[in-house]
């Protein structure tokens, strides 16, 4: 691949012909602030926060969005740049509730993350304006419109990453740019969620509430539905999930989820549960302790091998359990049982 | 390119059809072959809805095509595989003319499907079980690996035959040795020298030689009491196998049942006794992908009340039948075990997981995993053998009493028996019951109006439900899901099976339906 030579905040830097002074700038470790920038969709250039200075020109240009060229000085951070991302900031602040205490992305709202890094203080009293043409709601989140800071990440992440078309761009009232919301094409997959940088979506599968910094643990694991092997975050607070998301740069789903893999995990949490050994006494179970049922089981065993032999006994595992569980129903049926009377769903 | 077959899947693998869409936006060309005009079809360069269980037929006329009109990949048949002149013999009898009646396409769309197929490479195919429910769904397999040994398109990445699988861990299970004939890592039970390695390390003095029973004989063993103790771990066979009064029939009959499992299910009913398991989120362990990944699964929360992880059940009941087991965690059992007796996972090991997985066969510790199957054209065999197959048509095919076919698969927002999506808050408001897809020229000539409950009747049993009318299914079909227990299509689906595998035609039989 051919490499352009440059220079970004005086450091040499050489970076593959036809990326960006962004991409450029983190292969080197250096970091400039973004907003609607997005690792996983194409630059989409709508928040002016990614700004750097090129060859001592006075117009700043997008560093998601300019591609490197060889010989290229780029500056990324100086107080005019920093200024001017203020004043980008309050421009989304005018329209933007300050309600981060009641807002459940509080803790890891990258609009309130920039705003704390750049010291925007003094806002009026802001005007919040809804950015959605309209609102919506689905069985697991809600918009919030006037927390949108019109990034469009949402409506990237429906059309390029999950391909539903359910979220698009429209033309507002005063000619500017809405979110709007078609109910018909939504599968819920909550890939807009995942992506929203603010709390312009909320999460309301989860009865309980929790904020952010109250997740103690975010468990990485392996998608219980289909096969596919969806890498997923379990957000675990008082040693309950009460959110799922998708693991950023894990393969094979790259951050992706379906319906069932964000939204399917509260049946652990079911009462109906089976919570102890039952045992069928007259017709009807009854509890028992696990060394009751399980010598009832292994003497039963016993009884029909020594009567009709090893192979009157047959098996079934579990194509949803974990590898080593099916390891070891076959190695029960085979080393101890004797017979390799041992089949699951392999075929259907 | 991507050749779908059999696959619906937005609804049934969401995640990895975004990445099928994504590739069609960026220009890639789809092809797609199922009976029902799903979700796919709408981005699709092509749509050749088939006749249910029409497979072989097309695609023998397609391999017709490319022989006859000499597109195929003449390097990779010559160099890469074997029986090509009985397959040519074969498909020969396959004119499109002919197919064109067997499987409702047009003769010249086929000719000019195989063209398109045989003018771009790789194609990837992606198949589900639309190919494998059918009484023929072995030689249907076999069909779609001709196709692609003939289009030179094996070992290519991005090419190949691909099954997405339905549940999480059905290769695991597979991989395992949860099969009556291989133990873990595919290694056959007839091989002396094999049951001698397992023997030795599972510190027993023989193994059983004989393949076992799968899982249709053993529900008919049940009844003629060939099976006396049967144990059922976490499955709901009650309402996942055909022809649910049938084997309602055969659990009933039971001598002694033991199922293990999360909740109660319409098949614990019949057990005698029932061990409460630990669920997904709280075990540690492994499970291993359609790709053959073994990716880590770990604990966020304990079990409720007394549940158990499985193997640690397995384990007391070994125990108590006089074995001592040594391994005493998911990460004992395949560090020591598993990884060390099976040859395509000694490169895995659970320190070797924290990320990405790996996909098997990873032969050694400093082995990356292997990404896909075949490479260079060299197959496990040695070279690929072209298997010829003849089409057969499904076992119950509609007659005048019951003219219409049912066809039956999955949906978006339940998973099979809802014993976990139906507990989950939210995903009942997306889908709260089952309905019968109808065409809108069955429901317009029957003056059936959209979500009128109607009865769906066939040989085995007769459920009544909403019909729910729409494009996406042919005339003469009906298309229903297994979700509800109440209108589950296995009350009406036909208990025949491949011969070889032993799965059932859940894809076809024959239905009428009724107005109330």
């Amino acid at each position: 691949m051919a490499m352009v030579k440059m220079t970004i905040d005086g450091r040499d830097v050489a970076a593959p012909e036809g990326s960006t002074i962004l991409q450029a700038a983190k292969s080197v470790g250096i970091r400039i602030p973004t907003l609607c920038y997005h690792e996983r969709l194409k630059p989409i250039g709508s928040c002016g926060l990614c700004i750097v200075e090129v060859d001592g020109s006075a117009t700043p240009v997008a560093a998601c969005e300019t591609p490197v060229r060889d010989g290229m000085e780029v500056v990324t951070s100086s107080d005019r740049l920093f200024c001017m991302r203020q004043e980008v900031l309050k421009s989304i602040l005018v329209h933007h509730p300050l309600d981060c205490p009641i807002c459940d992305k509080a803790g890891e709202c990258l609009l309130q993350d920039l705003v704390y890094e750049h010291g925007v203080t003094g806002v009026e009293a802001p005007a919040p304006s809804a950015k959605f043409r309209n609102g919506y709601a689905t069985a697991f989140l809600r918009s919030w419109p006037e927390r949108c800071v019109l990034c469009f990440r949402c409506v990237a992440a429906c059309t390029e990453i999950q391909g539903h078309f359910a979220l698009s761009t429209v033309e507002g009232p005063d000619g500017s740019p809405l979110v709007a919301y078609d109910e018909s094409k939504c599968v819920s997959c909550g890939e807009c969620i995942q992506l929203c940088p603010t709390g312009a979506l909320v999460e309301k599968k989860s009865e309980r509430r929790w904020r952010n910094w109250e997740v103690e643990q975010k468990v990485r694991t392996t998608c219980p539905y289909c096969g596919v092997g969806c890498q997923q975050l379990l957000h675990v607070k008082n040693g309950r999930i009460v959110k799922v998301s998708g693991v950023e740069g894990a393969e094979p789903n790259q951050g992706r989820l379906c319906v069932k893999g964000r939204y399917g995990f509260d049946f652990i949490y079911s009462e109906e549960r089976l919570k102890t050994p039952l045992i069928r006494e007259n017709g009807r179970f009854r509890e028992a302790s696990f060394d009751e049922a399980l010598d009832l089981v292994a003497g039963r065993f016993k009884k029909i091998i020594a009567e009709s032999g090893s192979d009157a006994i047959a098996g079934v595992s579990c194509a949803r359990s974990i590898n080593e569980d099916s390891y070891q129903m076959q190695k029960l049926f085979r080393a101890v049982i004797g017979t390799n009377n041992i089949d699951h769903c392999a075929r259907t | 390119m991507f050749l779908v077959i059999g696959s619906n899947m937005t609804e049934a693998h969401p995640v990895a059809s975004t990445f099928l869409k994504n590739a069609v936006f960026n220009g890639a060309q789809l092809i797609v072959f199922d009976p029902r005009k799903h979700k796919l079809c709408d981005i699709a360069t092509l749509h050749l809805p088939l006749k249910v269980g029409s497979d072989i037929a097309l695609l023998n006329a397609l391999m017709h095509v490319l022989i006859s009109e000499d597109i195929y990949d003449h390097k990779f048949v010559e160099f890469c595989t074997v029986g090509f002149d009985e397959l040519k013999a074969k498909v020969m009898n396959y004119p499109p003319e002919r197919v064109a009646d067997i499987c409702g396409i047009d003769a010249g769309i086929i000719r000019d499907t195989a063209r398109r197929l045989a003018a771009v490479k790789p194609v990837m195919v992606c198949y589900t079980l639309g190919i494998t429910e059918h009484t023929c769904g072995r030689n249907n397999v076999l069909s779609v690996a001709n196709l692609q040994m003939l289009l030179g398109n094996m070992g290519l990445e991005c090419g190949g035959v691909n099954p997405l699988r339905g549940q999480n861990n059905v290769q695991g299970a597979c991989d395992m040795g949860a099969l009556p004939n291989v133990f873990p890592g595919y290694q056959s039970v007839t091989d002396a020298a094999i049951r001698e390695k397992f023997a030795q390390a599972w510190g027993v003095n023989d193994l059983p030689e004989q393949p076992g029973l799968m899982i249709p004989q053993m529900l008919e063993g049940l009844v003629t009491r060939q099976v006396r103790g049967f144990y059922i771990f976490g499955e709901n066979l009650a309402n996942t196998e055909p022809d649910i009064r049938k084997v309602e029939h055969e659990l009933a009959s039971a001598e002694f049942i033991v199922c293990q499992d999360i909740f109660e299910t319409e098949t614990t009913r019949f057990a005698h006794v029932v061990f409460p398991a630990a669920a997904w989120s709280e075990n540690d362990g492994t499970f291993t992908s359609s790709e053959r990944r073994v990716n880590r699964v770990r604990t966020a929360s304990a079990p409720p009340g007394l549940a158990k992880p499985n193997w640690w059940i397995f384990k007391q009941i070994a125990q108590r039948m006089g074995h001592d087991w040594p391994s005493d965690s998911a990460q004992e059992i395949w560090d020591n075990e598993v990884s060390v007796l099976a040859p395509s996972y000694m490169g895995i090991k659970y320190t070797r997981l924290e990320n990405n997985g790996l996909q098997w066969p990873c032969p050694n510790e400093d082995h990356p995993g292997t990404c896909y199957l075949h490479q260079n054209g060299e197959f496990t065999c040695g070279l690929g053998r072209f298997n010829a197959v003849d089409w057969t048509p499904p076992a119950e095919v509609p007659d005048g009493e019951y003219p219409l076919v049912l066809s039956t698969g999955r949906r978006l927002y339940h998973y099979h028996t809802r014993t976990q999506t139906g507990r989950c808050q939210g995903l009942n408001d997306l889908l709260g019951e089952e309905t019968a897809d109808i065409s809108l020229q069955d429901a317009s000539a029957m003056g059936i109006e959209q979500g009128e409950k109607i009865r769906v009747k066939s040989r085995r049993g007769e459920v009544t439900v909403k019909a729910r009318v729409t494009p996406e299914v042919q005339p003469g079909m009906v298309w229903m899901a297994f979700h509800f227990r109440e209108n589950c299509s296995n009350w009406l689906t036909n208990p025949a099976f491949d011969p070889v595998t032993l799965t059932a035609e859940y894809k076809a039989c024959a239905v009428r339906i009724e107005k109330l």
